[in-house]
C-alpha cells in the first residue's frame, strides 16, 4: 500500500477520529513524522484523500487509462472502475479500451446481434454536446457566472428545440 | 390514484393461468433503456432528474401502447407505499429505496410496468401469467418500438443499446421466470439444478430471499449476458431449459406421491391447518406452509382451495400489504398477528362455500 502523501509504501496507519469524522491515514515513515509534527494537517484534502484510495485500487491500471475523463459528463475512467457504473453514453467511447476487454469478459462478446432503434443517434455527437452543455451550466451557476449561465441556457434551448423538431 | 385499492386485487400474473402454470408462475421481460442527451441517473444532478422524468413521461403519454397507464410519482410516495409497490413487483427494491425524481407508470392488470430514473432512464417491465416467454418478450418490444418513436434512446452501432452497468449493455434484456419447485427442494435435488444453470450462464435466485436463499421454494432463472446474443437467442436459450426443470419438478412430484402419499398429505394438512388457525405467524413461516398447500392443490391433495387464492396470499401477507390492508403502521409483533388474522379469514372464508 502505498502513502496517502508521496509514492512511498506505507509503514504507519492511522485511524484518526479527532475531527468527529472517521478517517483512515496510511503514512510513509517520514510523512508519518511530518503527521506527528502537525505539518501534513494543512495539506490533508478530501480530493487528495480519494485519490489515493483510487490509485490504491487500480494496482496496474495506473497508466493511460487511469488518466482518462469523460469531456461529456466528467466522470473519470477511475471513479467508474470503483463503481462499476457508467457517466453517461459517451462512456462507453471514451473509456473504450478499458470497456472492451471487461465486455469481452462479463459477456463473451463486444458485438452487438439484437434488435436497433429507426431513430438511431449516434453516441458522440450532438446528444452527448447536451450533456457537456447541462454540466458547464450548473458549474456556471454554482460559480455565480450569471452572463456565462445565460447563454449556455440560451445554447441548450435552441438544441433541444432543434432536437423536437426531428 | 388511492393505492389501498390495489390491495383487494392482484396482478394479473398471478392469476394461475398460462401454460404449465402449476410450476411456472410467471414469465417476465425486462427492458433497460436511456436517453441519448442526458448523464445516466446516477451521475445526474437532481435538476437533470427531474427533466429526464418529463422528457420520458411525455414519451410513455404520447405513445400509443403507453398512454393509458397509470402514472405515479414515486419520490413522492412515503416509504410504506413505496414498500408497497416493490412487493407487488411493480418496481425494484434499488427505485424504491433510491433519491432524486423518479415514476413508475403501469397498466391496471399490473402486467406492464415503466419505471423512469431507475439505474437507467427507462426500464420496461412486462409480466405475464404462466410459461409465455415470447409472448411477454413481443409485448415489451412492441412497447419500445412506440415509445421509440418518440424518445431518442442512446444506441452505438457496435455496442448496442447503452446502459449505466456494463453487464446490461447491449440486448438491455433481463429475461426470466419464476419457477415454484417444492419436491425439488424436498428431494434436496435444486443444488445440482443450480449447478447446470450456472455453467449454461443463466442466474438463479429466490424470490423473497436474498441472495439464493429463497422463501416459499420459488425461484427466478433469467440470462446474465446480454451482448453478443439476439434477444430471440438469449430468450431461446431460457425456453430449452425451463421444460427440463419442469419435468424433474413433475418426477420429483410423483415420487412424493409414490412413496408415502400419506407423509405427504400430512405434511400437506398440517400446514394448512397452521394457516387455518394460527393467531400468530412469521413471513418466512407463512411462505413454508403456503408452498406446501400450493403443491397439495397441484398435487388433488386439497379439496376447496384454488391457486391463485394462493397465489395472491403470497403477496397480501408481505410486510406493506398488511399494513395497507390494516391501515395502520404495524411492528413485527403486530404484523405477525395480523398476517395471522388475514389467513384465517381468507381460508376460512374458502372452506365455508365449499
Amino acid at each position: 500500500m502505498k502513502c496517502d502523501f508521496c509514492s512511498e509504501n506505507a509503514s504507519v496507519h492511522i485511524t484518526d477520529l479527532s475531527s468527529g469524522k472517521y478517517r483512515v491515514l496510511h503514512l510513509c515513515a517520514g510523512c508519518a513524522e511530518k503527521e506527528k509534527n502537525g505539518e501534513l494537517k494543512s495539506q490533508l484534502n478530501v480530493e487528495q484523500f480519494v485519490k489515493s484510495i483510487i490509485a490504491a485500487y487500480a494496482g496496474d491500471q495506473v497508466g493511460e487509462l487511469a488518466k482518462l475523463c469523460c469531456p461529456y459528463c466528467g466522470t473519470k475512467y477511475m471513479e467508474f472502475r470503483a463503481k462499476g457504473r457508467l457517466g453517461c453514453p459517451a462512456d462507453y467511447e471514451i473509456f473504450e479500451k478499458g470497456l472492451l476487454p471487461m465486455l469481452e469478459r462479463i459477456h463473451g462478446s463486444t458485438e452487438h446481434k439484437g434488435k436497433s432503434p429507426q431513430h438511431g443517434a449516434s453516441v458522440v455527437g450532438p446528444k452527448a454536446e447536451m450533456i457537456r452543455l447541462r454540466r458547464k451550466l450548473r458549474a456556471a451557476v454554482e460559480r455565480e457566472e450569471f452572463e456565462i449561465a445565460a447563454q449556455l441556457r440560451d445554447q441548450i434551448r435552441a438544441q433541444e428545440e432543434a432536437h423536437e423538431s426531428r | 390514484m388511492n393505492l389501498a385499492d390495489l390491495t383487494r386485487t392482484s396482478g394479473e400474473w398471478l392469476r394461475g393461468t398460462g401454460p404449465e402454470s402449476d410450476i411456472v408462475i410467471s414469465s417476465r421481460i425486462r427492458l433497460a433503456r436511456n436517453l441519448a442527451d442526458f448523464p445516466f441517473s446516477s451521475r445526474a444532478s437532481s435538476q437533470e432528474k427531474v427533466e429526464i422524468a418529463k422528457t420520458v413521461r411525455a414519451g410513455i403519454k404520447e405513445s400509443s401502447r403507453t398512454k393509458r397507464l397509470k402514472f405515479i410519482n414515486v419520490d413522492e410516495l412515503d416509504p410504506l407505499d413505496r414498500q408497497f409497490l416493490m412487493e407487488r413487483q411493480l418496481i425494484s427494491r434499488e427505485h424504491a429505496t433510491g433519491d432524486g425524481s423518479r415514476g413508475v407508470a403501469f397498466a391496471t392488470e399490473e402486467n406492464v410496468s415503466l419505471m423512469i430514473n431507475e439505474e437507467d432512464h427507462l426500464r420496461v417491465q412486462v409480466i405475464h401469467s404462466g410459461f409465455a416467454l415470447m409472448e411477454t418478450w413481443e409485448e415489451a418490444s412492441g412497447i419500445d418500438d412506440s415509445l421509440e418513436e418518440r424518445l431518442n434512446f442512446a444506441y452505438h452501432h457496435q455496442l448496442g443499446y447503452l446502459t449505466a452497468c456494463p453487464t446490461n449493455v447491449g440486448t438491455g434484456l433481463r429475461a426470466s421466470v419464476m419457477l415454484h419447485l417444492p419436491a425439488l427442494v424436498i428431494t434436496k435435488q435444486i443444488e445440482k439444478v443450480f449447478r447446470a444453470l450456472h455453467k449454461i450462464n443463466l442466474a438463479v435466485r429466490g424470490l423473497y430471499g436474498e441472495g439464493s436463499q429463497a422463501s416459499g421454494d420459488f425461484y427466478q432463472i433469467s440470462n446474465q449476458v446480454t451482448l453478443g446474443s439476439s434477444e430471440t437467442k438469449i430468450i431461446q436459450n431460457i425456453t430449452t431449459v425451463v421444460p427440463q426443470i419442469i419435468h424433474y419438478e413433475r418426477e420429483g412430484r410423483q415420487a412424493l406421491v409414490g412413496e408415502s402419499r400419506q407423509t405427504l398429505q400430512d405434511r400437506v394438512a398440517r400446514s394448512l391447518g397452521i394457516l387455518r388457525s394460527a393467531h400468530s405467524i412469521s413471513s418466512e413461516e407463512t411462505m413454508h406452509h403456503l408452498s406446501n398447500v400450493r403443491l397439495g392443490i397441484n398435487l388433488s391433495l386439497i379439496d376447496g382451495l384454488q391457486i391463485p387464492t394462493i397465489n395472491e396470499m403470497f403477496i397480501h401477507t408481505q410486510p406493506a400489504h398488511l399494513q395497507k390492508i390494516q391501515g395502520s403502521e404495524l411492528d413485527s409483533q403486530g404484523r405477525n398477528a395480523a398476517r395471522a388474522n388475514y389467513l384465517r379469514l381468507r381460508l376460512r372464508d374458502n372452506s365455508e362455500k365449499h
